[in-house]
């Protein structure tokens, strides 16, 4: 049974991965962005890690990608045909997909990662209480440092979005 | 409740990744280039979780923890940025985002 999800999620984040590559228009590359988050949740699920797949459906699934769609139509690109790639670029991409294609193969057949533990322990820490202990006193430094880079962040948004005279009109 | 394999696991998250990248490759549009590179973070952290979860710590759990964060940071940044470049080139396609070219 979770062989079966197992595959039918990385199907689904697989395909819907494709669609956000291949889609012309932007918004369906937001939205299919949004059902391959879905689906790498779902797989988070299936790796005990509950918080992590809560987390990534509210801070991506949800924010990220409501941003991604504000700004796809804020800006109202207009849909550019696809023109044809350059010659280095197609000869470049072409290389790469057989150089990848070669590992991915080489791995499936015969990579073998092995594991500490083969006969699968129960998870450590997947309830929130093992989270906030570590949190607070492994990883006290960089929760510090991250909210001093969201605060950051935060201000970079600001001055980035902010209208500066005189600056508006350089080509 | 798991059954498949840390292969499973990783290679899976290696196509993810791999996806994502020739779609920074391929793209002209900036937006979905940039869709592109949070799909090839979030494979990151797929491989970062499946590792962790099969050698039976919760430190790869917290990275994620962390990685997630600065994501939603780096999202927003990169978001402003292509909203003030669209604001002074009115375009958001690479080819023609080429003034330190010439």
């Amino acid at each position: 049974m979770a062989q079966i999800l197992f595959y039918a999620f990385a199907f689904f984040t697989l395909a819907c991965a494709v669609g956000v590559v291949v889609n012309k228009n932007a918004v369906n590359a937001a939205m299919c962005l949004l059902l391959a988050l879905v689906g790498v949740a779902g797989l988070f699920v299936q790796l005990d890690a509950y918080l992590l797949a809560f987390l990534l459906l509210l801070v991506y699934a949800g924010a990220v990608v409501a941003l991604f769609l504000f700004i796809v139509m804020l800006l109202d690109t207009k849909d550019t045909a696809a023109r044809g790639f350059r010659k280095v670029s197609t000869f470049a991409s072409v290389f790469a997909l057989g150089l990848l294609a070669t590992g991915v193969s080489t791995f499936a057949m015969r990579g073998r990662l092995t594991t500490p533990n083969p006969n699968l322990a129960a998870a450590v820490g997947t309830d929130l209480k093992h989270y906030a202990y570590q949190l607070f006193t492994t990883y006290l430094l960089p929760v510090q440092v991250i909210g001093f880079l969201l605060l950051i962040a935060m201000l970079g948004v600001i001055v980035l979005s902010k209208r500066w005279e005189g600056l508006d009109d350089i080509k | 409740m798991t059954t498949a394999t840390l292969n499973d696991y990783v290679l899976l998250s290696a196509v993810l990744f791999a996806i994502g990248f020739f779609g920074v490759l391929l793209r002209r549009n900036t937006l979905v280039i940039f869709m592109s590179l949070e799909l090839m973070l979030v494979a990151s952290t797929l491989a970062l979780v499946a590792f962790s979860r099969f050698n039976g710590t919760m430190d790869g759990n917290v990275f994620v923890f962390f990685i997630l964060t600065v994501a939603a940071a780096e999202v927003a940044v990169g978001l402003a940025i292509i909203v003030a470049l669209f604001r002074k080139r009115h375009t958001v396609q690479v080819d023609e985002l080429n003034t330190l070219k010439n």
